[in-house]
């Protein structure tokens, strides 16, 4: 059995991450992730935006690039065109990956690009200072909403199973081996690959709506995700939203799981150019 | 590719990064560069390389930062517009000395401005378009031979300096059709790679020349990219001393290696009293402007920078020191005169032939600039 610490750069601690952010516990388990499949550390892309969560891929031993904000499917896209070999997984955050990076990652969606994409979604802005997110439920405090958000937020998952995403999975950043049992189906499926993950932010999130630390807000999710009956999933998770406008909440677990055309760019042979 | 063929310069820009090894090409469709793309499509597989279609011009020079990462010659292709988009990762690619020839035809702006009409209103764009201090290489030709010469010199240029190479030209010389004798096979220089210890490697550590030897993803060597700024290691810093290293270090191995990237053209400079600066589309004009004016008698020559940026102070100030007026012409509304004037540094008269309406500055046009350049003189 060998150590998730292995993967870590332990000389690019301390990290950046606040007291009570799931986020490490995210990286715990996507560490536990590539150990279950044995990925060659050589092997394996992490390729990150702009943000707290994009931050991960500089404490993991991997080949990491942290490129710009939002942009993170379309270098990925070029490393995986480039060089299929490689295993190339984004990691991207909610501000990231739906706001100034919603056009990318539905494309690369759409393609069927076989990379997996972990979205933390902490429903804020961190790293900025907790600004409303697309995510930000509606009647949310943010810094930027401090009367309450009067928009509605996206449903990251219906967004990406609209786009034609082949694995669609939501997990709570409370179940860790929950979270290591998806990452491993998402990362092993043939095609694009999404997984949002629900983190915390208590730094600011938390703070703003008083919801408490961390623990407190693990907790508060792990207490929301309840067993229901749909056509999409068995749970779902009801997010924190102080109006009465609430929804019915959204799915938890794998969501979209089917077999399509794997996008491997315009080649000599074999390919489907002119 | 021996013998004469009529070709466009967009095509000949194509066949100019397949020479030079091109193996991977993203981008996104816009006039007047839509050729490159459509001619990549059909020529770049059968050479073993990738081509992919992206949904905007972010994403296209995001993926082709990613696959020269992954160890690829890589290329996009565009205008205006989309280079406004591009300038994002024209930054990330400085910073992180990732290389990547981007090639943008010049149309007339701002915003959507003339899509299929002849420009030169980028060529400060393409110096100082991407925020911060940065170094810039950006390479202009003149004809459809030309095109294929410096895209095969943007190549190798991005890849001996690890940094993005910007081809620039305009409408014209993209759709206008040249027979051109392409050569059989032409040099092609590679980033330089390490050969050390994975395990002690440091991705930003360079040797005297300022270039860090660059392995791709995969390679066996793991590895930090990123566009914040960063210490050897590869991992960012705030330390004043390792950001004011790394900002002098990226911008000095471009400026200290000037002699390997400025390529001039001069004309009929011995005896002249004026010089005509052009570049481009209208450093055609200017060659048969002079060819007349000398005939009329006129003492005039041209200097014709291929190398836009860095800037050739030294050259164009020796020109200046020589000649009484220097006309600047350009197809915008004073853009390189600027630079021109500071090499010059009052040493002879500026005059701009200036023009940003659509159309080109022709022989006849400068034939009279010089006429008038010389009144004024006189």
């Amino acid at each position: 059995m060998t150590d998730v610490r292995d993967h870590l750069r332990e000389w690019a601690m301390p990290h950046v991450l606040c007291p009570g952010c799931a986020h490490g516990i995210v990286l715990r388990s996507f560490l536990e992730a590539v150990d279950e499949q044995e990925i060659d550390r050589n092997r394996l892309a992490m390729v990150a935006g702009i943000g707290c969560s994009s931050r991960l891929v500089g404490y993991v031993d991997f080949c990491t690039l942290h490129g710009t904000h939002g942009r993170a499917p379309a270098f990925a896209t070029g490393l995986k065109m480039a060089r299929p070999e490689l295993h190339v997984v984004v990691v991207t955050g909610d501000g990231d990956g739906l706001a100034i990076g919603a056009n990318h990652l539905i494309h690369a969606a759409r393609r069927n690009i076989d990379i997996t994409v972990l979205l933390l979604n902490n429903s804020i802005y961190g790293m900025t200072g907790g600004q409303a997110a697309p995510t930000t439920p509606t009647g949310a405090v943010a810094s930027t909403t401090p009367g309450g958000n009067t928009e509605p937020n996206f449903d990251a998952c219906k967004l990406l199973i609209g786009a034609g995403a082949s694995f669609v999975a939501r997990v709570l950043a409370a179940n860790p081996i929950e979270m290591t049992r998806v990452m491993v189906e998402g990362m092993t499926h043939s095609g694009f690959s999404f997984i949002e993950v629900v983190s915390d932010c208590p730094e600011y999130y938390g703070r703003y709506n008083g919801m408490g630390g961390g623990a407190d807000m693990l907790t508060w999710m792990a207490g929301r995700e309840v067993g229901v009956t749909g056509p999409l999933s068995s749970k779902r998770f009801v997010n924190h939203v102080p109006s009465s406008t609430a929804p019915p909440g959204m799915a938890t677990g794998i969501i979209q799981r089917e077999e399509r055309p794997v996008f491997t760019g315009v080649h000599g042979e074999g390919s489907h150019g002119p | 590719m021996s013998g004469a063929k009529l070709v466009q310069g967009n095509e000949a820009c194509v066949r100019g990064a397949l020479a030079a090894g091109c193996n991977f090409y993203a981008g996104y469709p816009i006039t007047p560069s839509s050729e490159i793309a459509e001619l990549m499509v059909r020529f770049l597989p059968d050479a073993g390389g990738v081509f992919v279609q992206m949904e905007d011009e972010i994403a296209s020079l995001a993926t082709v930062i990613g696959a020269s990462l992954a160890g690829s010659r890589a290329m996009t292709a565009t205008s205006g517009p989309g280079f406004s988009l591009m300038q994002e990762h024209i930054g990330f690619a400085t910073m992180a000395e990732v290389p990547c020839v981007v090639v943008n035809v010049m149309r007339g702006g701002p915003s959507t401005g003339l899509p299929t009409s002849p420009s030169q209103g980028d060529v400060m764009q393409a110096r100082w378009g991407t925020h911060g201090d940065h170094p810039s290489i950006v390479l202009a030709p003149s004809s459809v031979g030309e095109v294929f010469n410096l895209t095969v010199k943007a190549f190798n240029l991005a890849e001996r300096f690890r940094t993005p190479v910007t081809l620039i030209y305009d409408e014209i010389i993209g759709h206008t059709r040249e027979s051109v004798v392409f050569p059989d096979s032409v040099d092609v220089i590679s980033r330089p790679r390490p050969n050390g210890d994975p395990s002690t490697f440091l991705p930003k550590a360079a040797p005297p020349d300022g270039v860090p030897p660059m392995p791709a993803f995969g390679d066996g060597y793991r590895f930090h990219v990123t566009g914040l700024t960063h210490d050897e290691r590869g991992f960012p810093t705030t330390d004043p001393g390792q950001a004011g290293a790394l900002i002098t270090r990226i911008h000095d191995k471009v400026t200290n290696h000037q002699e390997e990237i400025t390529e001039i053209e001069t004309l009929m400079l011995d005896d002249a009293e004026i010089a005509i600066f052009a570049y481009g589309i209208v450093g055609r004009s200017a060659h048969e402007a002079v060819l007349r004016a000398r005939e009329a008698g006129i003492r005039v020559g041209m200097i014709r920078p291929l190398t836009l940026w860095p800037f050739p102070y030294h050259q164009v100030g020796e020109v200046a020191a020589q000649v009484d007026t220097l006309l600047v012409a350009e197809m915008n509304l004073g853009q390189l005169i600027g630079e021109v004037e500071r090499a010059a540094a009052g040493r002879s008269e500026i005059v701009g032939h200036l023009r940003a309406d659509g159309e080109p500055i022709t022989p006849t046009d400068l034939v009279a600039a010089i006429s008038g350049a010389g009144a004024v003189r006189t």
